[in-house]
């Protein structure tokens, strides 16, 4: 048995305590230690986004982050970007009504960065929703959908009645 | 894709961190955002014995605007660095360097002195702290010592950083007035490490200018610092004279991304495109 060290972490709300190797990595971490499987693991180098998290608010890769550095901190997964009543969060429903995803391995990442990007532009033209989400890569939508989840998520999280966040728009800029 | 094994140190203060440092002498990293390490770690390029986590350290998140300059502390992470209003109106460099410093996600966990450290040859921020006549503070438990940006870099992910050290800050000076500045770069894909990129720093009067520098990324083994001043005549930059200075200096080397000629086509074209914004920023500046 190797060394572990122990950590304690707010997951989702949650107290968590687990006790791991130094080189577990936090998106190891989440999915194995603690079963939350929505975090995505792509390309293990920081490059895809599929991984990214919450932490204390801010996103960050989980691939890139030791789970023993984080001692004390909050995590956010896409599991916690749900609506308190358990249903689909602003973004999860804006990337459905959008038709953002198709296979839905890249989502957890996106669902995660915008949920943070919104937190602080509540509304983004389609140039900075396309900006937002740079930095997370999708195989299969070419991105015109997401662009439109971003602005309808945007909508949806202030009660905004449906208006410039149309698929149909968004695809044709 | 997993790292290698290792024993983790979690120092809770400065001398803590350094204790271990000295304890642990070649055997030990330090971890600070990881954006760099991690990766290798995984890749298994890198497989340190022991890591010092810096992130419980107190008092090293700091972003310090001065009359000298801006200091920048070994935990302040590049968003912080980049989104800090008195460093940009210092220094508005730094700014105009982060925002292409990959992704913001990267840049909320990456820090600015662990970029310095890690010396890669296509980073932004050793060529700020080149055009900056900046420097890196080193301390270990014996004390401290400053050693200028012109020294540091000393090789692709080389740096006069020794064993037992850690890399504490690092201090952008403050150019002479009427001094105007841009960053730009080609990469291939948004958020990547440049193939070319170029900072420019001049100062200018009246609309003639009186200094012109350039730092080249990703077309040499380090940051390539280069003075214009043969070239300026009549207040302007030889485009010319320019162009021999930039291919004399310069060195780049063909990879997957780019071959050594396209380097070279993009460094002058960029050297050229960042003069002509850092022209523009002293002229706004001034008015
Ligand atoms: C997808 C991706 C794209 C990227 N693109 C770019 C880019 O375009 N431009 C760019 O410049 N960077 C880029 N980076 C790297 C990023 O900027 C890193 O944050 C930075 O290079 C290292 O900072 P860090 O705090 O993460 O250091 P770490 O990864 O923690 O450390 C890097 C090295 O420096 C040492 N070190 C760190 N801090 C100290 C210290 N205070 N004292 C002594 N030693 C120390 C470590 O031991 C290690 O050897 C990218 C990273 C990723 C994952």
């Amino acid at each position: 048995m190797r060394e572990t060290v122990r950590v304690s972490l707010t997951v989702n709300g949650s107290p968590r305590d687990l006790d791991v190797e130094p080189r577990r990595l936090l998106s190891d971490a989440l999915r194995h230690d603690l079963r939350l499987t929505g975090t995505h693991v792509g390309c293990e180098h920081g490059v895809c986004g599929a991984c990214t998290v919450l932490v204390d608010g801010t996103p960050m890769r989980s691939c890139l982050l030791f789970a023993v550095s984080l001692d004390g901190a909050s995590v956010t997964t896409v599991e916690g970007c749900r609506a308190p009543d358990g249903g689909l969060g602003p973004v999860q429903q804006a990337f459905h009504e959008c038709h953002a995803l198709q296979c839905g391995f890249c989502t957890p990442g996106f669902v995660t960065t915008v949920t943070a990007y919104l937190a602080e532009h509540a509304d983004p033209s389609a140039a900075d929703a396309r900006e937002a989400i740079a930095g997370n890569l999708c195989r299969c939508t070419g991105y015109q959908n997401i662009v439109a989840a971003v602005q309808r998520a945007a909508e949806l999280s202030q009660g905004r009645p449906s208006g410039a966040a149309d698929p149909a728009s968004g695809a044709s800029q | 894709m997993k790292p290698a094994p290792f024993a983790y140190h979690r120092p809770r203060s400065l001398a803590e961190a350094l204790d271990m440092l000295a304890d642990l002498g070649e055997e030990a990293k330090v971890l600070a955002g990881g954006q760099s390490l991690v990766p290798l770690m995984s890749m298994r390029l890198a497989s340190p014995a022991h890591l010092v986590d810096l992130n419980q350290v107190p008092g090293l998140a700091t972003v310090d605007v001065g009359a000298e300059g801006v200091r920048v502390g070994a935990l302040a992470r590049h968003s912080q660095v980049e989104h800090d209003t008195a460093s940009y109106d210092a220094l508005p460099l730094l700014r105009q360097a982060l925002r292409q410093v990959a992704h913001p996600t990267i840049r909320n966990r990456g820090t600015t002195v662990g970029s310095l450290v890690h010396g890669d040859p296509a980073a932004e921020m050793p060529a700020v702290l080149m055009l900056l006549d900046g420097s890196v503070t080193l301390n270990d438990v014996n004390g401290t010592r400053d050693v200028a940006a012109t020294a540091f870099f000393k090789g692709p992910m080389e740096t006069d950083l020794r064993p037992g050290e850690l890399a504490v800050g690092a201090s952008f000076r403050r150019p002479p007035p009427g001094s105007g500045s841009a960053f730009v770069e080609v990469s291939r894909r948004h958020g990547d490490y440049a193939m070319c990129g170029v900072g420019a720093l001049v100062t200018a009067s009246e609309g003639a200018l009186s200094a012109a520098r350039v730092c080249l990324v990703g077309v040499g083994t380090r940051p390539v610092l280069l003075d214009l001043a043969p070239a300026l005549g009549d207040g302007v930059v030889d485009d010319e004279a320019s162009a021999a200075l930039v291919d004399a200096a310069i060195d780049p080397e063909t990879d997957i991304h780019a071959t050594a000629d396209y380097r070279r086509h993009l460094a002058h074209v960029l050297v050229r495109r960042a003069l002509a914004e850092a022209r523009t920023a002293a002229e706004a500046r001034a008015a």
